[in-house]
């Protein structure tokens, strides 16, 4: 008996049941190995088996993909394999989503996935850093090169090997930063990088610069008197003793708190829990990171229609953008089912 | 400008009625030497303890860690403008205490302050794990204003340090080692074939216990200078800052500045190392313009070919890192950059603050959110109270069993911006 | 977390000091603070002073939620 049980997923077409006619076919396994299983299984050689394959219609997944993933991750941990592999998928679009979303389910049991896909597969974009994507051709033309790729680094990780870097394996970049112990200390890098550099020697960067995008300015407010403004704060405002325990960074939550019937903050009802500023300031009079007063001199006075009951804060100091992305994103509903009509969001 | 280091090993530390340094051996007497720190009115009580590499001992809150240092020839001397008169220092012979550290511990500040291990997972990330530590364990009196205890306990730190190096001025050196950096007419004669190069330091300068001195000057009050390598070696610059702790630079790291080190070693084989820049990270937008145009136009001055900027800090200071970056690029003067990075406990999210393209070269200490986990320690010099709310901890951080789950953040030194470590992240 | 807000069709104004970030993070609709640890203060003036230009801030902010954009555009304090 081989040593390490392997799971292969594939489309209806590699699985040999039909092509475009046949995509809506919900998932069925298959036992042993088939189609590119077959070359699979001879690039992992003799210690691995494909015990199962599993297939399912590309369009089926894509129009029923709730349904068809806790199928595929039930057959799968009924065999509990120590390696589990997708396609590859070249550049079909829905197959190689297909293949990014089964390798991220299954691999959450807790068992390693690998898949292979041209680089510009929009599943390669969506599942990069939940799975490891072997770079492929645009086309079956590349089945060749791709089954031994996809099988060295799946041998890798089903044997517990440490995997290089993306450029050194032919992987697509995870996107996932991993900490590790380089042979020299920074500043000796640092040094040879530059001398690389002054040379006009290739070298290669230790963080490649990220590419933030951009989101289409919203219409502005027609009539502020008529207005509900909101404020959200980055600055860690939170009432006095800080109830939720927002952490002083990193934080994991965000704050939900009242201001009705508040004038004006002061260190009896407010406090900051940033740890990235010096918080005295903030602490002797929190408006001056949050305008409460001057906001609701402003809603007195009519030139606001409202000031919004509630003002949401987090810190932002090391907390990770995806965290600050859900907790806007969860604000933002909040805010919408609120009828808030604009927001004011200041950061220290 | 030149300098000798002469160092002396310290493999050990005892307590004894007579102190001395004896065979590698660093003999203290903690009732006298708590003396100078039970001085200050606003430090209420103190003690020594003593935690060698190997040892199942957890430090923390750790404040500063300083090198005992003793200038024995030359002008000025160790802590210009903090401890001896602020005359310029970096030149003659100064004899280091190596192997050692003195670590200030204790409730400090509210939320910044770090852990040392000195064995088990948390001792791989340290470089003060490798280090015979004494540490002075402090308690203030009620009451007491942050930043004013702050500076009580910065002093006390140095008082203590100077006051052991002492004991080394009339020692033979183990061994020695000779830095020097040359006037800029000089440096042009001295290697013209090789590429000139600078080092640009960022100092953090956020406020009140985010600071760093220069010659005891507040760094956020200076604007953008140029200062000898060897002057930081002589104490030129202090730390009395309490950002996370994975990423300030202790007073120990600006002695032995690792970017300093390794353009020395390069100097003369693959560049020529010709001087360094310090420059602030502010709160006010107008200085963050201000000094990263001075950095660009000091470095032109210098007429580098290259740089090294290193950073302190996270959040704002990415945006001066990205900022004397891109203006220094715009000189036609290439660089290479020093981080750390906040990418999220999952390595999934965006690492800085600020990006631009022109920083295509970029030495990263690695990810500062990291979880860890690392189990009890026998004995703690100081205390656990504040594991939860130091920065990278969270609640329930501190485990009934004494083990601690938190972010890379809270060890001192882990992701140094100096490139200190060999931690990276890919 | 402007960019998140502004995504659900809201107009959201960024008050902060390091611009520079918020231009890179993709705010659309940016007003320069104060400082970091004060962005709507200044501990230096007396309280009315302060207010006064904690108000001008506010203002300008609201100025550019009526105002319509169609690209990045940060409001300066008059």
């Amino acid at each position: 008996m081989a040593k390490y049980k392997v799971v292969h997923y594939v489309n209806q077409f590699y699985g040999q049941i039909g092509g475009e006619e046949k995509a809506d076919i919900p998932p069925e396994k298959h036992e042993g190995k088939l189609g590119p299983g077959l070359g699979l299984a001879t690039a992992l050689g003799d210690d691995y088996e494909i015990v199962e394959t599993i297939i399912c219609g590309d369009s089926y997944f894509g129009e029923h993909m709730d349904e068809a993933l806790p199928v595929i991750t039930k057959w799968v941990e009924e065999i509990k394999p120590d390696l589990f592999i997708a396609g590859p998928a070249f550049n079909a679009g829905r197959y190689g989503v297909a293949c990014g979303a089964v390798c991220k389910a299954v691999g959450e049991l807790g068992i390693p996935t690998v898949t292979g896909m041209y680089e510009e597969n929009p599943g390669a974009d969506m599942y990069k850093s939940d799975t490891i994507i072997v770079k492929t051709r645009d086309s079956a033309a590349g089945m060749r090169k791709a089954v031994p790729a996809m099988a060295k680094i799946a041998k890798k990780l089903a044997e517990g090997e440490e995997l290089g870097s993306a450029e050194e394996e032919g992987y697509i970049p995870t996107g996932v930063r991993t900490n590790y112990f380089a042979e020299e200390r920074g500043s000796k890098r640092a040094v040879d990088m530059l001398v690389k550099k002054l040379a006009g020697e290739p070298f290669i960067t230790e963080y490649p610069m990220p590419i933030f995008d951009k989101v289409d300015p919203a219409p502005a407010v027609k009539d502020l008197s008529k207005a509900t403004i909101a404020l959200v704060t980055s600055g860690g405002i939170v009432p006095k003793g800080n109830p939720d325990r927002i952490e002083s960074s990193s934080a994991s939550k965000y704050g939900e708190y009242s201001i009705e019937g508040i004038a004006d903050l002061d260190p009896s009802n407010s406090e900051t829990a940033h740890g990235g500023y010096d918080p005295v300031y903030a602490n002797e009079d929190a408006d001056r990171v949050l305008p409460v007063d001057v906001l609701r001199e402003m809603e007195k006075d009519g030139e606001i229609g409202k000031l919004f009951e509630r003002f949401y804060t987090t810190t932002g100091n090391g907390t990770a953008v995806a965290s600050a992305k859900k907790f806007a994103e969860e604000i933002a509903q909040k805010l919408k089912n609120a009828n808030v009509d604009a927001v004011i969001l200041t950061s220290t | 400008m030149k300098l000798q280091l002469g160092y002396i090993d310290i493999k050990d530390i005892q307590f004894d009625k007579n102190p001395r340094i004896e065979n590698g051996v660093l003999f203290v007497d903690p009732d006298a030497l708590i003396q100078s720190v039970l001085q200050d009115e606003l430090i209420k009580d103190a003690h020594f303890e003593i935690a060698r590499p190997g040892e199942s001992v957890r430090i923390t809150p750790v404040k500063d860690v300083i090198q005992p240092r003793v200038k024995v020839e030359g002008e000025g001397g160790i802590f210009p403008g903090v401890m001896a008169k602020t005359t310029t220092v970096g030149s003659g012979v100064t004899h280091v205490l190596r192997g050692m550290s003195v670590v200030t511990v204790g409730r400090i500040v509210g939320f910044q302050e770090g852990i040392i291990d000195m064995t088990g997972p948390g001792a791989d990330y340290t470089p003060f794990s490798k280090l015979n530590n004494l540490c002075l364990v402090m308690e203030p009196v009620e009451n007491f204003k942050q930043h004013e205890y702050e500076h009580a306990a910065r002093m006390a730190g140095f008082r203590v340090a100077c006051e052991i190096a002492e004991m080394a001025r009339n020692l033979t050196p183990d061994e020695t080692q000779e830095f020097e950096t040359v006037s800029i007419k000089e440096s042009f004669k001295q290697y013209p074939d090789l590429p000139r190069v600078a080092y640009v330091q960022m100092l953090q300068s956020q406020g009140l216990l985010h600071d760093t001195y220069v010659y005891g000057v507040d760094a956020k009050r200076i604007v953008p200078t140029i200062i000898y390598p060897t002057e930081t070696m002589d104490g030129a610059i202090i730390s009395g800052n309490c950002v996370s702790a994975c990423d300030k630079n202790t007073t120990y790291h600006h002695q032995n500045n690792p970017v300093v080190a390794e353009l020395y070693a390069a100097h003369g084989k693959t560049i020529n190392f010709v001087g360094q820049v310090i420059t602030n990270e502010n709160v006010y937008l107008a200085d963050k313009i201000r000094s990263s145009d001075w950095t660009a136009k000091l470095c032109e001055y210098l007429a580098v070919d290259g740089a090294i900027i290193s950073q302190e800090g996270f959040g704002n200071p990415d945006t001066d890192l990205i900022m004397n970056c891109t203006k220094i690029e715009d000189k036609g003067i290439k660089t290479v950059i020093i981080t750390d990075e906040y990418a999220g406990q999952d390595g999934k999210s965006q690492s800085l603050a600020d990006a631009d393209p022109k920083a295509n070269a970029c030495v990263t200490g690695g990810n500062a959110n990291m979880v860890i986990h690392l189990p009890k320690m026998d004995k703690v010099i100081g205390t656990l109270d504040y594991v939860d709310k130091i920065a990278g901890g969270h609640d329930g951080s501190l485990a009934e069993d004494g083990s601690i789950e938190a972010e890379l953040q809270v060890i001192t030194g882990a992701t140094n911006e100096m490139g200190f470590n060999k931690l990276s992240a890919r | 977390m402007v960019k998140e807000i502004e995504r659900a069709g809201f107009p959201v104004v960024h008050i902060c000091t390091v611009t520079p970030i918020s231009l890179t993070v993709g705010a659309n609709r940016i007003v320069p603070a104060i400082a970091i640890p004060h962005p709507l203060g200044d501990p230096g003036l007396d309280r009315e002073e302060e207010y006064k230009l904690r108000r001008k801030i506010v203002e300008t902010a609201l100025h550019a939620l009526t105002t319509e954009v169609d690209e990045q555009t940060i409001f300066e304090v008059k």
